[in-house]
């Protein structure tokens, strides 16, 4: 009876741990309407099958959700338009729950259902997993994760590419404005993750070919609540201005802190703040803050010759109207990887390698909602600094810098 | 709870060789990477779940930490391999040894908890490793792991491709279920299961309770730690997420759902989770277009309750009663359960 008691009470804590796993990850999912993929079968072309794993559920699913919506959107559009060139899409979404291995066997499903390309996926570990069976199979895959090592070196990566931007772009976009604005002498702090890690090499590499000198480097933890120490020593060093790699809420914090101790030298953040969320938790000190951005966050700003503000402003209308909210630069990266590919498939057919092929050498000029993209054998990302906007923060909310 | 089935499937020499055979000739058959890969990672969670079954279905003993040990398998092909460059045999051995020598360390100390206890503070290991490969820095790469690890090949032979790989580790699983076959049915078997029915008594009878459960934990270390190896190989990509709590949830699961103390529950609960994982990752955007893996939950939850309810010692004692049907069912008493039937009493 004992022992009864005892595998009863384990089974039912596992299912309990697993629930509360389950609540954890998945709660930020949002119920989508059913746009079917296959719903213009009646067109006469044999249908073009595409494939995405996207982290829809598990830890970034706040990634994945806008870029499955993004896609669901995207597809019913296409086909109700005539797919392409005749042929309707059909596209297969397949969730790899935030997990490596999940995406190994989805992303391999995928290739046995013969789809022509793969999308995804949303983070940066499951893209890593399956970069090596596309290259096996020969399937040109389209990440929408932002680590550089996912297409880099591009020798060992030929059929795989990304549309989020690199760090690259972004320390680019802010040395610049150093430059332009005479600041030689800056503190870096940035969170100890892979993000502000990202952010620090790139931007210590970057600043000693620019000729800018980094008077103080200091680093923070995501969970930290005060970093005045971190700053004391900021205001010590006689910085000319601040330069901070973080995301909320330690992003806020800082700021905070930092108007809390009459720290008057301009304070740069990179584009991990790029959300409403940042504005709202700093309470008043992001006043001022300067920040890179993609240019979906300042759509109505833009001038009407840039050639994105038509792509963008059609994005945010098409997405208002269907999900009644606006689109993040998560469902922007979607959008960019399916269009891509779209492009490719209307111009070389349905031909693996020869997607493959048009994605690398024909990608140029391709106006989308991350930037405009030139893919060169060289280059698998395609994004140039000027996929990024300057923008500042005034009365809590963007506002266009240049 | 398996020790009739071994005896009724002694008599049956050619059975067993011939479900090999076939099983074996499936990946030929059906020439899809797909299937293959799917099989490959039952494979995979076989091994680690048949070392928890000794721990858990015969010394009566929980680990929610065996993510951990896996992930140490993982990183020690994935570390020695890109890092130190050693050729990936030895790499793979020593997967296997660095998991057995930390279960080693910590296993006197936390096998004094008992049950939830013990539940608990394996957990805490499981997490603590976890988190090292996230902060390790260099070492592991944090979060962004380690990519580029070579093929697994010895002298002329490079498993490089899906149906090498299968071959691989279903050798592997085979070697271990011979091993584990035999195990169970020796002296240290017979005192697992003493510790199980009552530590108490089997200690009276002067088993040496302590040593014989440490020996369990490391056993079942070495084992995930081995399919840790291979997932590495296989892959050629580690990062921290794989390894995580959810993994050792997951192979408690597994275990679970197969049978605690039968012979083929791991492999049955590894294979019948993974299936249906799959299954469901397939048919539910059929149903509900963009739907993700929140809704398998749900069925994974339903499917474990009902096991409760109808067959609270997992699917291994079906499997029982199917292979001899010639025979008179075996009561619960004959089938190992003490208290007779205590399935249904708790309902």
């Amino acid at each position: 009876m004992h022992k009864s008691l005892r595998i009863t009470g384990l089974t039912l804590l596992t299912t309990l741990l697993l629930i509360i796993g389950a609540l954890a990850g998945g709660c930020a999912s949002s119920q989508n309407n059913s746009g079917s993929a296959g719903q213009a079968k009646e067109q006469a072309g044999e249908p073009y099958q595409l494939g995405a794993v996207i982290d829809i559920s598990g830890n970034s699913s706040s990634l994945g959700v806008p870029e499955r919506d993004t896609l669901l959107m995207l597809v019913e559009k296409l086909n109700r338009a005539g797919g392409i060139n005749g042929h309707p899409v059909e596209l297969t979404i397949l969730d790899n729950k935030s997990e490596e291995t999940e995406a190994v066997l989805a992303v391999k499903k995928l290739i046995e259902k013969d789809v022509l390309a793969v999308l995804g996926c949303s983070s940066s570990g499951p893209s890593m997993a399956m970069v090596n069976i596309v290259q096996n199979a020969k399937v040109p895959m389209v990440s929408m994760a932002a680590a550089s090592s996912i297409v880099e070196p591009v020798s060992e990566r030929q059929w795989v590419f990304k549309t989020a931007q690199s760090d690259i772009v972004t320390v680019k976009k802010i040395i610049t404005y150093l430059k332009a604005q005479g600041l030689t002498r800056v503190a870096f702090l940035s969170m100890n993750n892979t993000y502000g890690d990202g952010g620090k090499a790139a931007f210590t590499a970057a600043a000693e070919e620019n000729g800018i000198e980094i008077v103080v480097e200091e680093k923070f933890e995501a969970s930290d609540k005060d970093m005045t120490p971190q700053l004391t020593k900021v205001k010590a060093s006689g910085a000319q201005a601040a330069v901070v790699w973080a995301i909320p809420p330690s992003a806020s914090i800082i700021t905070k802190n930092f108007r809390d101790m009459g720290l008057s030298i301009p304070l740069i953040h990179s584009h991990g703040v790029g959300n409403q969320k940042f504005i709202e938790l700093a309470q008043g000190a992001a006043e001022g803050v300067i920040l890179p951005i993609g240019k979906l966050a300042v759509a109505s700003q833009i001038p009407d010759s840039d050639p994105q503000k038509k792509v963008l402003e059609s994005y945010i209308a098409d997405y208002q109207a269907k999900y009644n909210t606006l689109p993040n630069s998560f469902g922007g990266y979607a959008w960019d990887a399916f269009n891509l590919v779209v492009a490719a498939i209307e111009k070389a057919g349905p031909d693996r390698a020869a997607i493959r092929d048009e994605l690398e050498k024909n990608t140029s000029g391709f106006v989308g909602i991350s930037g405009v993209f030139n893919m060169s054998p060289a280059d698998h990302n395609g994004l140039g600094v000027d996929s990024m906007v300057l923008v500042e923060v005034k009365d809590g909310k963007w506002q266009l810098l240049e | 709870m398996g020790r009739n089935k071994i005896f009724t499937k002694i008599k049956k020499p050619f059975l067993w060789p011939a479900c090999v055979v076939l099983f074996m000739a499936l990946p030929l058959v059906v020439d899809s990477n797909y299937i293959t890969s799917v099989l490959i990672v039952i494979g995979l969670y076989t091994i680690i779940v048949q070392g928890l079954g000794i721990l858990m279905g015969y010394a009566g003993q929980v680990s929610f930490g065996h993510g951990g040990f896996f992930g140490l398998g993982g990183y020690a092909v994935a570390v020695l391999t890109t890092r130190y460059d050693w050729p990936p045999v030895l790499a793979l051995l020593a997967a296997i040894a660095l998991p057995g020598l930390v279960a080693a360390g910590i296993g006197r100390p936390a096998l004094k908890l008992r049950e939830f206890y013990l539940a608990l503070g394996t957990m805490g290991f499981g997490i603590l490793i976890h988190t090292m490969f996230n902060e390790a820095g260099k070492l592991t790469g944090g979060p962004s792991g380690i990519a580029g690890i070579p093929y697994l090949s010895t002298g002329g032979l490079v498993f490089d491709s899906d149906i090498k790989f299968f071959y691989l580790v279903w050798a592997v699983v085979l070697l271990v279920l011979f091993g584990i076959n035999n195990l169970i049915r020796s002296r240290v078997g017979r005192a697992l299961r003493a510790i199980r029915e009552s530590e108490h008594a089997a200690e009276t009878a002067g088993i040496d309770t302590g040593k014989l459960k440490l020996k369990a934990f490391i056993f079942s270390a070495l084992l995930a730690g081995l399919a840790g190896g291979l997932y590495a190989f296989y892959v050629t990509f580690v990062s921290p997420a794989p390894f995580g709590f959810n993994a050792s949830v997951q192979f408690v699961l597994m275990a679970v759902v197969g049978g605690l103390g039968t012979f083929f529950g791991p492999l049955l609960g590894a294979t019948l989770v993974v299936l249906l994982g799959e299954f469901l990752r397939w048919a539910i955007p059929l149903v509900i277009p963009g739907a993700g893996g929140e809704y398998e939950i749900v069925f994974f939850g339903l499917i474990l309750v009902l096991l409760m309810i109808y067959r609270p010692e997992g699917l291994g004692t079906l499997g029982k009663i199917l292979t001899s049907p010639g025979k008179k069912k075996p009561g619960a008493a004959e089938a190992g359960i003490p208290g007779g039937g205590r399935g249904y009493e708790v309902n």
